[in-house]
């Protein structure tokens, strides 16, 4: 039931979500920006268009898509976003929804490939670095985060930093955060590691994966990436701010769940667009330290867990 | 009680039909006379497997002329296991090997080998004491030598391959020998019963321990001892590599389950720590080298490394954990490592099966000139992909269950009802926990690259271009391959319980199955339903399937030579990425552990310094182990050898000399 709003809401939000951020990063670039409902009607006119396949294409270019999509909507389904109440037989287990999380990156890997142009092929290798180097990270500081609560269900670690909020500013819970941060940025390509507005070759990962994609299998490549975005940002700002998710059945409390998550996505998505004006994209050979560093900071937050604690 | 020995009678009956066959029958006939013989004998391997994991007791025993005591071959439940794993891989590649009727793997030797080298491995699985253990080894490795030698006619490369893996093996043979030799020395006995009397924490069986873990890790294909592997797997006929990474590396990690959990249980914690770092380097080199290989069966066998690497991994800290009394994790370590092992004789047998189609194809093993394969070789192409997403440990297959038991063991080992079990252990976990994700990362990427190259854009030489689609034998094996690599992993409940069964009766109560064949460790907390999960995703992608057959209704796909190109309007096939550009970001990533060597030639037009005609990129990654450590040796050795040529002259006067000298010496030494 709860797993049902939730796909539904983020279904819904994700694209207002991606509109806010680049609606935001206009204003604050002295732009007038398209407005927050623009990636709606993107989508929109996507579906209404005859897609346009290479003869060379395979059917990877319509599967992949689609993989990516229910990919992403599976992940809105399993992650604590309104409520911790968990699908029978099926817990968020962290390494389930990495897996999934894992599913579309390769979908989206091989459509990159599909296509048979240097340039898929470029973003598809790109992204796949990118996504081997980023794994540890993001396992570490979940890992980390999972200490406390004794179990790597995300449901349940959200609901023992809300019932114990004190372990929400520890700096073990500080260390992963930040490291989970910096994994997320780079799992869902955003700066400094992907420019998502450019089209430029030397930037961009994301955008040259989709470049031969049109019509259709390029609305169900957005959308499925968006709602990975928003989902990923719903769980973040859960593990931060819990405040709100919904722990026990109830229509109102439904009710509040969605508004606070969607006020909490939607903040930490200007927090986002906010940051991203003022940072540049680092060069793609100097993402690995990044996430060299932010893999020593999940590192020392697992063991400091472990002795300190 | 008749049931294992009359089987293992039967095993080693047909196997000698089998060799008699290839020998007498003419080349016409040899497959399709051999061939089911040999899918006999594993057959019967399955059946004898079966009835020793069911606990039936019995076996064979081969009295000897030899003043030593009598050869015994009655598998126990672990044994039985393995001798399943090892046939079920039998059956594949037998079926597999029928289908290739000319060449290299269907002549006279080759026919004759692959049944004695099936039945040397059931024996191995088979054997109670060291005395047949170590003769049922040697039969399997010479049965291997050979088989690989097969090809040395048609390339040169082959005997070089057969040289390095001979010396390996042997090294790794000499190891477990004189591991053995210090137990029995010790207990007074050859039989395993009777070594596993021997203390645990003497440094006697400290000793032995090392000794055969180091035996077991090189015929499993780990650091340092894996150097023969990326040479002799891409030269031997695909269904030997097949059977090889398939079916003989399981061997090694028996031996080394042998001595962990038979023959040597309870030892210090170093031990674990020992075998952890054996398992962790080897995952994580294994993996590096297979995402920056171009060739395809290169990138597959150093991919078995890494395999190997997550097993080893996963034993050692099951005997870590053990050792500071967390044995609900424990236990769920070892199981894990072993669901590794069954998943990983599933999903490699069927990769190397594969590549084997498409080498038959296209004769070309190098991804950079593969491409567009998958609308030529429909089945092998999905075949593959399926396999591909089980080494990739993507749900829902059985390599995920694995590893997704691996990393839970792993996480909640370092705590036992919130108290931190030790230091030791609350560092090696997260180090593990890291080794294991960035190994499943860069897994990703390298079957992403080996799938996505070979089998979707663009066809990148003649030979890809023009495939023609395998023989239905080749694609029987490669479905049953396919199929039981998505049946074991969406049924990981039944699997799992039956695992626990051959591992011991402690390990029963820490598995339970839950919802549709799913499994539960209640040790833990943590459980896996795979059906259900399947189940779920399938709810949620029908709107999303609706929302695309009704838009596909409405909106045709066109179809375009290229729609965007990339930029350009007149993109060729070789503009594309190939394998080695895709690996190129991860080789500078990784630049110090690799030490590729690149040689980069610009040719200008004519006079010009600005006008380039052509460049040439020439990349090679090395085997830093090969170049580092045996190059060395090799070299002192050589050196050696120089001096005693010079010794040797052969010149008579010399030689008197010599003799002269020694007399001398003798008398001087004896007047004393």
């Amino acid at each position: 039931m709860v797993a049902l709003v939730q796909v539904v809401l983020f279904v819904a939000v994700a694209p207002v979500l991606v509109g806010v951020i680049r609606q935001v990063k206009a204003r604050l670039e002295g732009r007038a920006g398209a407005g927050i409902w623009q990636p709606w009607r993107d989508l929109r006119k996507l579906l209404r268009k005859d897609p346009v396949r290479a003869q060379d294409s395979s059917w990877m270019l319509r599967a992949g898509p689609v993989a990516l999509l229910v990919s992403s909507l599976v992940l809105c389904v399993l992650l604590p976003l309104v409520g911790t109440l968990p699908v029978p037989l099926i817990p968020s287990d962290l390494f389930v929804i990495v897996a999934v999380m894992l599913v579309g990156v390769v979908a989206l890997a091989l459509v990159g490939l599909d296509a048979g142009t240097a340039f898929g092929g470029m973003g598809s290798s790109r992204h796949m670095t990118v996504a081997a180097l980023v794994e540890p990270t993001l396992l570490l500081s979940v890992y980390a985060l999972s200490v406390p609560a004794g179990s790597s269900t995300l449901a349940l670690i959200v609901q023992t930093r809300l019932f114990s909020p004190a372990i929400i500013i520890s700096p073990v819970s500080l260390l992963a955060l930040v490291a989970l941060s910096i994994a997320v940025m780079a799992e869902t390509g955003r700066l400094p590691v992907d420019n998502p507005s450019t089209h430029l070759e030397v930037t961009m990962l994301h955008e040259a994966m989709v470049l031969e994609a049109s019509g259709r299998d390029l609305a169900w490549l957005e959308l499925g990436s968006w709602l990975k975005l928003a989902a990923l940002l719903g769980l973040l700002s859960n593990l931060m701010v819990p405040w709100g998710v919904l722990t026990d059945f109830s229509l109102p409390g439904v009710a509040f769940g969605v508004v606070t998550v969607v006020v909490k996505v939607l903040l930490l998505g200007v927090v986002l667009s906010v940051g991203e004006t003022f940072l540049a994209k680092v060069r793609l050979f100097r993402v690995p330290e990044l996430l060299a560093g932010s893999f020593t900071l999940a590192f020392l937050a697992v063991t400091a867990s472990y002795l300190v604690a | 009680m008749m049931g294992i020995g009359a089987g293992l009678l039967v095993q080693l009956v047909v196997a000698l039909m089998a060799v008699i066959v290839a020998v007498v029958v003419p080349a016409l006939w040899r497959a399709r006379l051999g061939g089911p013989l040999c899918v006999l004998v594993s057959a019967a391997g399955c059946v004898t497997g079966v009835l020793a994991m069911s606990g039936e007791l019995g076996g064979l025993v081969v009295p000897l002329a030899l003043p030593v005591d009598a050869l015994q071959f009655s598998p126990d439940r672990l044994g039985g296991l393995f001798m399943v794993v090892v046939s079920g891989v039998g059956v594949l590649v037998s079926l597999y090997g029928m289908g290739s009727v000319r060449g290299p793997g269907a002549s006279r030797t080759s026919w004759a080998a692959l049944p004695v080298f099936l039945v040397g491995m059931q024996l191995v699985s088979a054997s109670a004491d060291t005395l047949s253990f170590l003769l049922a080894w040697e039969v399997m490795t010479l049965a291997s030598t050979v088989l690989l030698l097969a090809n040395h006619s048609n390339r040169a490369t082959v005997a070089s391959a057969t040289i390095w893996y001979s010396v390996m093996s042997q090294l790794s043979f000499f190891f477990i020998l004189a591991g053995f030799a210090v137990l029995a020395a010790v207990s007074g006995s050859t039989g395993f019963a009777a070594m596993a009397t021997v203390p645990p924490g003497s440094w006697e069986a400290s000793v032995a321990f090392v000794l055969l873990i180091l035996g077991f890790a090189g015929k499993a294909e780990l650091v340092p001892l894996h150097v023969w592997v990326p040479k002799m797997l891409p030269e031997a006929p695909s269904h030997v590599a097949a059977a090889m990474s398939g079916a003989m590396v399981k061997i090694g990690v028996y031996g080394a389950l042998v001595v962990c959990v038979r023959l040597l249980p309870g030892g210090p914690p170093w031990w674990g720590v020992l075998v952890m770092i054996l398992g962790g380097v080897s995952a994580l080199y294994g993996i590096l080298q297979a995402s920056v290989s171009s060739n395809l069966k290169v990138l597959l066998a150093y991919s078995t490394t890494e395999n190997m690497g997550l097993a080893f991994l996963g034993v050692g800290a099951s005997m870590l954990l053990r050792s500071y009394a967390a044995v609900p994790a424990a236990d769920a370590a070892l199981l894990a490592s072993l669901l590794l092992v069954v998943s990983h004789a599933a999903f490699k047998t069927t990769l190397f099966l594969g590549a084997g189609a498409v080498d038959h194809a296209t004769g070309e093993m190098d991804l950079d000139r593969l491409g567009g394969l998958g609308r030529r070789l429909p089945l092998t192409a999905a075949t593959f992909g399926v396999a591909s997403l089980g080494a990739a440990a993507l749900p829902i297959t059985s390599g995920f269950v694995a590893e997704w038991m691996l990393l839970q063991a792993l996480i909640h080992g370092s705590r036992i009802e919130g108290n931190v079990v030790s230091v030791a252990a609350s560092v090696a976990m997260p180090m593990a926990v890291a080794v294991v994700a960035l190994t499943a990362g860069l897994a990703l990427l390298t079957f992403v690259k080996g799938y996505g190259i070979a089998f979707l854009a663009r066809p990148r030489s003649a030979a890809a271009s023009s495939a023609q689609e395998v023989p239905p034998a080749m694609h029987v094996s490669l479905v049953a391959g396919a199929l039981s690599v998505v049946v074991l992993g969406l049924l990981p409940g039944p699997l799992a319980a039956v695992i626990a069964s051959c591992v011991g009766p402690d390990i029963v109560p820490h598995v339970r199955s839950v919802g549709l064949a799913g499994v539960e460790l209640p040790g833990i907390g943590v459980l896996l339903d795979p059906v259900t999960f399947l189940l779920l995703t399938v709810l949620v992608a029908v709107p999303v399937m609706v929302a695309v057959v009704v838009s596909a209704r409405r909106h045709r796909p066109r179809r375009s030579a290229l729609p965007w190109g990339g930029g350009g309007s007149r993109a060729r096939p070789r503009m594309q990425y190939t394998a080695t550009s895709y690996a190129e970001p991860l080789v500078r990533v990784f630049d110090d552990v690799l030490k590729p060597s690149r040689d980069v030639q610009v040719t200008h037009v004519g006079e010009s310094r600005y006008l380039v005609e052509r460049v040439e990129v020439e990349q090679r990654v090395s085997d830093v182990f090969e170049s580092r450590l045996y190059r060395p040796v090799l070299n002192v050795a050589q050196r050696f050898g120089v001096l005693a040529r010079q010794a040797q002259n052969g010149s008579i006067h010399r030689y008197l000399g010599y003799s002269f000298i020694a007399f001398l010496t003798v008398l001087i030494v004896v007047s004393f």
